[in-house]
């Protein structure tokens, strides 16, 4: 995965995010205390929040460029997303939010993966934080995307769980070689999963590299 | 109650179904837009749309009947197509569309206001459209709120009396409502008759907001 943002600027409400940088490798950290516009981040390359200006571009196909007037929209992206809240549809079951973005995809061994196939006849309140989660990357995993977008996925989670979570996150990666940027604001989870890493503060990258280098 | 009493009460219920079902798509639609969308104006047709709730009825009822009078361009134009509206029971549902228009939009704005940004966002990067995201996901989360809205429209229609004997008149068997009726009734010193029309008001005003509330609470337990 090779994400490239030129000249990009969001305005935020304090401050604006302005970036220049080239993320690559398979699970990319960005890493920053709250409020520092990691989730701002991810909407951009999701498509959700268009910046003001400048490029950004997913292995060699622009996203946004505001000079030319590009902006692919979310729906074209095949970016999958996991926002902090889940965001599963409540009034769906386990299986209906699976299948919401691909019917006709198959979706047995993303089931098997998450453990999730006693849970599919469910509605979605009554899940616990945990497999909350492990349906909300289930459905976003079915549609096949290019890249998938974690924005604090254990955040939320009891600490004995988090362990089980971020394994099935290291299944995914090595089963399915899926490209991620991986959100979050602690370091120890971000050195079990991801190999390079971003900080941002302040709406800017402040330091890139390695993981284990970086933090 | 006397067969022309239930009369009263069933044709104003038909009148009142029928202004619900007519002002629901623009309804629906306004409040969507109010809730979700920024545009230039906004404010201003925020505050038009509300107009109706503070106006004084009559005033309402005064300003529909120039809008639909003989005189106007609309109603030289509903002349010429043989639709007559002023004193009939369609001047009836005009008045009670007008004044339950507000009450249906703030319901709807508030139930889309409530349906969660984010899980539309998430849609569409699953690859939904926004009619598909409207229908499947914003629709449905919002169906008790709305519904409550449409319930409490349909109370105000059923309720009606400034606008619509500006417009409509009380003429007996034409476009006489519930409303009218009991105020007829008072007129005329037949107070039993009022008092029985007044019973059949308060037990409808009061199912209808039971429904309404019983939709919104459930809504809000979402």
């Amino acid at each position: 995965m090779r994400l490239q943002f030129h000249d990009v600027r969001l305005p935020l409400a304090h401050f604006d995010l302005e970036i220049t940088a080239e993320l690559s490798g398979l699970v990319t950290g960005i890493f920053g205390p709250s409020g520092a516009g990691k989730t701002s981040l991810l909407d951009t390359v999701a498509g959700l929040r268009p910046p003001r200006s400048g490029r950004v571009a997913l292995d060699g196909l622009v996203l946004d460029d505001t000079e030319s007037g590009i902006h692919i929209a979310a729906r074209h992206r095949g970016i999958g997303y996991v926002p902090q809240e889940n965001a599963l549809f409540p009034h769906m079951t386990v299986l209906q939010n699976i299948r919401y973005g691909a019917s006709d995809n198959p979706i047995d061994h993303v089931v098997d993966v998450l453990e999730i196939g006693p849970l599919l006849g469910r509605g979605v309140r009554s899940l616990s934080g945990g497999e909350q989660k492990r349906v909300a990357v289930a459905r976003a995993l079915v549609t096949s995307p290019r890249l998938l977008l974690l924005d604090e996925p254990l955040s939320g989670i009891d600490r004995p769980l988090q362990g089980r979570i971020l394994a099935f996150l290291r299944r995914i990666r090595d089963d399915f070689h899926l490209p991620m940027l991986y959100v979050t604001h602690d370091s120890s989870e971000l050195a079990e999963i991801a190999e390079t890493a971003a900080v941002l503060d302040r709406g800017r990258i402040v330091a890139i590299g390695r993981t284990s280098e970086v933090l | 109650m006397t067969v022309n009493e239930w009369h009263i009460v069933g044709f104003t219920l038909r009148l009142a179904a029928l202004s619900t079902l007519l002002i629901a798509p623009l309804g629906l639609a306004t409040g969507w837009l109010l809730a979700r969308k920024r545009w230039p104006g906004k404010s201003l047709v925020e505050t038009l749309v509300m107009l109706p709730l503070v106006m004084p009825p009559v005033a309402t009822g005064l300003l529909l009947l120039k809008f639909f009078g003989r005189r106007s361009g609309i109603g030289h134009l509903l002349d010429r197509a043989g639709i007559e509206v002023i004193f009939t029971w369609r001047a009836v549902v005009v008045a009670m569309m007008a004044m339950s228009f507000p009450l249906l939009v703030r319901g709807c704005r508030v139930a889309f206001e409530e349906v969660s940004v984010r899980l539309e966002q998430v849609a569409t990067t699953l690859g939904a459209s926004d009619a598909r995201v409207f229908f499947t996901i914003t629709l449905p989360l919002a169906r008790r709120g709305i519904i409550g809205g449409m319930v409490l429209a349909f109370a105000r229609a059923v309720g009606e009396f400034g606008a619509t004997i500006m417009i409509a008149g009380n003429i007996p068997g034409r476009t006489t409502t519930l409303a009218l009726a009991i105020y007829d009734r008072v007129q005329l010193g037949h107070d039993t008759d009022a008092y029985r029309l007044l019973g059949a008001a308060v037990v409808l005003s009061f199912a209808a907001l039971w429904i309404s509330e019983a939709f919104l609470r459930k809504g809000d337990r979402r």
